[in-house]
């Protein structure tokens, strides 16, 4: 394509506004400017320059910032929408979406619903805009960074006097540039880090050019950051699991392929104490009633050595004793497993006395284990209990007489006792749940009476393994220090030049225009040198 | 209650009182010269800034011994989290202070400060233990950037508040008077709410409600103030109290909505007030307290706080924030209400700086900008707490 060759003898690639090197205004328009466009040097930038191909068209849609502005104000108010009603992930899990919102929210939940506001954050839609925002970032970023690098990298020292006047910052009076007093403006530039440059006459102190980098950099930071999120659908990256683990079990750890076991040996709740723990939390706990001071499962991770051998049966190998806390996930290799939820109190098991209903005598005891009962209990002199029937989760009998169970959890646990004694060695039957028997085939001697409960605690884990949290660390810092980079420093620009018995004088800075005029004063004053003046506004 | 926590409470009531005193001088260093030139630090600007520093050490006391007292930083509820962000406010006004020099910005920052910290003392003060899920060093560092972020970023609403006031004609009635007779407004409720809360508490006001919940269980709920609304289905249970005028659907929190109701009645009754009694808008009457601005300057201001102040709360209301919420509730990112909401500021300041370096918005556009990003912070810090339910409403 086409170069364009300044008056100055620089070469300049196609599109180029001002002169890389010395300033000079290129194109028409730029030539007619009363002040400078200097936000990207006036450097030939593609979207601005081609606009044939679909490619070319594609890539000025994206370039554009007026795109990108909108892209983020469409995802802004899309996120609001999205916090208007609960979405899906935190209504309650028994009931279906499509009715909770018109019932909890009437007609405006209906429309909610309807338009799949529900589940907002993963809808296709936008997900989409947050892909646009990346490929917006992307190509703005290509579009201005290389010509502003280029045009940074081929400044001259001496620029054109028209570059000169139609920066902001400008000023000129006749006069010849006396070395005394240049040296005194130089020396005050040097203290204040500035870098200088000089040819014959000419002189550009400048200091924070990296600053300008900074929105680029903070650019590849979130591209980096948005690869990292999208990687946690690809297989193997990211494990999401759920373990609920009864206090006693020993349980293979979903997620690790076999390899890892947890045992937990108890699950604990503890509550603040107004007595025990320090006096300053009496007023809130007497206000709030209960505080939850800390849930935590003792456990305990085992490896299994035999998970290789096809076919072996596993060979727990003990790795590590562990307290996992809420905040305090207990690691393990590249998986964690936090402390998430639990039930507590479930029931394990229960003892019953068969005794006389007559002289109250027992006979003897039965300690059902709700999980795994036995068919007998063998309680000795003639004594037998047997168990026809077990129904864990107990629901009322059924329209075929049967006692039905709605779930095989021991939610309500009800037997069918078939009590064998010495008088009835073909036995009694009696059906026992919880606060209620019956007799259906006929009065009984003797009954199994209720003794007592034995229970336990369930702890919900989350297993939990992201292979991409280092890139989104990654990410995450190198937009940190782009941010910094871009927000913290300034990039400033100042030029003194004599040219024909004159003394020019201009600066440029990013940003804060005020800052700038105030090191410049401080830097010129009580030279002969000018003080530029503010040509805006 | 400990020597501790009484000292602590001292030390915040003093910040107030300073906070306010330093509002007088910095109102003097503002007032023109005889001889009509622009305004340089004088000694007044001196006095102000010495105050609201000795003030703003003050409530650092309060910080530190309110945290001695209990055993973690106080910003583990509502009251000590607005408590520290009208700290953060304040600090960053100082700082803006020593790098502009700009008593007038005392002036508007300082009362806004004490507006927060009125408006916090309504919740419940007492020291509260910390849930499991707090526990961690990252409520800390978290909370408190946040808090940093936020208060630079409401420095540059302040900036953008004081150039509206200047540059706003307020001859004739237009949309950006209305606009700014809003803010106004907004912060007269504030006061308002204040009012109101403070009255009814005084004077014991108590008021039981049964009513049928979300859920459609019975339950019961106490009213402190008069109920204009009550909450579903209601039947009031304390005899001779104030009915509802109406009942709201299970959905909707009566009770905070009541409060809201209350605070707007209020604070329209002020504002009515102020208007019946100076015949002004209370943008034109406060114009004469910028007359000396220089608006470019205040621009500056105004930009160059959200420049300080986005790196801050990126750090602390995104980064931070995602590393403890990795820690605590195993994702670093689950769509929670609070989470949205701050990339929902996020976004909105990223849009400002890419208007801003790319569009030109300067001067009044920006300053407008501002303002909306304000309301955007205040929105989360109070309404998404309030309102809106999620894993951070902890009030």
């Amino acid at each position: 394509m086409g170069k364009v060759k300044c008056e100055c003898g620089h070469v300049n690639p196609h599109g180029t506004i001002l002169c890389e090197s010395c300033g000079r205004a290129l194109t028409e328009e730029a030539q007619r400017e009363k002040l400078h466009d200097m936000r990207y040097e006036g450097s030939a930038r593609r979207s601005q320059t081609y606009n044939k191909t679909i490619i070319d068209k594609v890539w000025n849609f994206f370039s554009s910032v007026k795109v990108g502005i909108w892209l983020i104000v469409l995802t802004l108010i899309a996120s609001s929408i999205g916090t208007i009603f609960p979405q899906k992930l935190f209504i309650p899990n028994n009931v279906s979406p499509e009715t909770y919102y018109e019932d909890t929210y009437g007609v405006a939940g209906k429309i909610y619903y309807t338009l799949g506001f529900y589940d907002l954050y993963n809808s296709i839609w936008f997900i989409g805009l947050i892909a646009a925002i990346g490929v917006s970032l992307v190509i703005c970023s290509l579009d201005r960074v290389i010509p502003l690098y280029r045009a940074l990298k081929n400044q001259r020292v001496a620029r054109h006097s028209s570059f000169m006047k139609k920066q902001r910052l400008f000023t000129s009076k006749e006069g010849t540039l006396q070395s005394g007093e240049l040296d005194k403006v130089k020396e005050k530039l040097k203290s204040k880090r500035y870098h200088i440059r000089e040819e014959e006459g000419s002189l550009l102190a400048e200091k924070g050019r990296f600053s300008r980098w900074g929105p680029y950099i903070n650019h590849i930071g979130l591209i980096i950051f948005l690869i990292g999120a999208m990687l946690r659908s690809t297989e193997g990256m990211y494990t999401d699991a759920m373990l609920w683990i009864r206090e006693g079990e020993t349980l293979e750890i979903p997620g690790t392929q076999g390899e890892y076991y947890l045992k937990n040996e108890k699950f604990t709740i503890e509550n603040y104490d107004e007595k025990k723990d320090p006096e300053v939390f009496k007023e809130a706990l007497k206000r709030t009633g209960g505080v939850v001071k800390n849930y935590q499962t003792d456990a305990v991770l085992y490896r299994d050595e035999n998970r290789d051998l096809p076919g072996a049966k596993p060979k727990l190998v003990k790795v590590k004793d562990a307290e996992i806390r809420v905040n305090e996930p207990l690691k393990f290799d590249k998986f964690a497993l936090y402390q998430d939820s639990y039930s507590k109190d479930e029931m394990k098991a229960m003892e019953f006395a068969l005794a006389d209903k007559a002289t109250q005598k027992e006979a003897g005891r039965v300690k059902i284990d709700l999980f795994n009962p036995k068919d007998t209990y063998d309680l000795g002199k003639g004594y037998k209990v047997e168990i026809i029937g077990y129904y864990p989760d107990y629901d009322g009998i059924g329209s075929d007489g049967e006692p039905k169970t709605k779930s095989p959890l021991p939610n309500n646990p009800a037997f069918l006792f078939k009590m064998i004694s010495p008088e009835h060695p073909k036995g009694e039957i009696s059906f026992t749940a919880i606060r209620q028997t019956l007799e259906p085939v006929g009065k009984t001697d003797y009954k199994m009476e209720f003794r007592g409960i034995e229970t336990r605690n369930i702890s919900a884990l989350t297993v939990r393994k992201d292979l991409t949290l280092w890139i989104l660390g990654l990410g995450g810092a190198i937009f940190m220090i782009g941010v910094i980079q871009g927000a913290y420093w300034n990039h400033r620009r100042l030029w003194i030049r004599e040219i024909n018995g004159e003394i020019y004088v201009a600066a440029h800075t990013n940003k804060n225009w005020h800052g700038l005029k105030r090191e410049i004063n401080s830097v010129i004053e009580g030279t002969s040198v000018p003080i530029p003046e503010d040509q805006q506004g | 209650m400990s020597d501790l926590v009484q000292w602590s409470g001292n030390l915040l009531y003093a910040s107030f009182i300073m906070y306010l005193v330093a509002t007088f001088f910095f109102g003097g260093a503002i007032r023109p010269k005889k001889n009509g030139e622009k305004q340089e630090e004088n000694r007044w600007g001196k006095l102000g800034i010495t105050v609201a520093i000795i003030g703003f050490i003050s409530q650092l006391g309060y910080f530190f011994t309110r945290w001695a007292a209990s055993g973690h930083a106080p910003v583990s509820n509502l009251f000590e989290f607005i408590t520290f962000f009208s700290m953060m406010l304040v600090g960053a006004f100082i700082i803006i202070y020593f790098m502009y020099r700009l008593p007038v910005l005392g002036v508007f920052a300082l009362p806004v400060a004490l507006v927060i910290i009125a408006y916090a003392s309504m919740f419940p003060r007492d020291i509260s233990p910390l849930i499991p899920a707090l526990q961690s060093q990252w409520l800390h560092i978290h909370v408190t950037t946040v808090a940093a972020g936020e208060g630079i970023l409401a420095i540059s609403f302040i900036a953008g508040l004081v150039y509206l006031i200047k540059t706003i004609d307020q001859s004739k009635r237009n949309k950006q008077t209305f606009w700014l007779e809003m803010i106004m407004y907004s912060l007269v409720a504030v006061i308002g709410f204040v009012a109101v809360t403070t009255t009814f508490t005084l004077s014991g006001y108590e008021a039981q409600f049964e009513y049928v919940n979300k859920d459609g269980n019975v339950a019961k709920e106490t009213f402190t103030i008069p109920a204009i609304v009550g909450p579903n289905e209601s039947k009031l249970l304390t005899d001779g109290k104030f009915e509802p005028i109406v009942d709201m659907p299970a959905f909707i929190n009566a009770k905070k909505l009541n409060t809201t109701l209350w605070s707007l009645a209020a604070g329209a009754v002020l504002y009515g007030l102020l208007r019946l009694l100076t015949r002004k808008r209370m943008g034109a009457l406060v114009q004469p307290l910028v007359k000396n601005v220089n608006t470019d300057l205040m621009d500056e201001v105004s930009y160059r706080s959200i420049l300080i102040g986005f790196p801050v709360f990126t750090l602390g209301g995104l980064i931070f924030a995602m590393i403890w919420a990795q820690i605590a509730w195993t994702r670093f990112w689950g769509w929670d209400p609070k989470e949205v909401w701050a990339l929902i500021t996020w976004l909105f300041y990223a849009a400002f700086l890419h208007l801003r370096l790319s569009k030109g918005w300067h001067g009044e556009k920006s300053a407008w900008l501002a303002v909306i990003g304000f309301v955007i912070i205040m929105f989360n810090l109070v309404a998404v707490n309030l309102v809106i339910a999620g894993l951070h409403s902890y009030a």
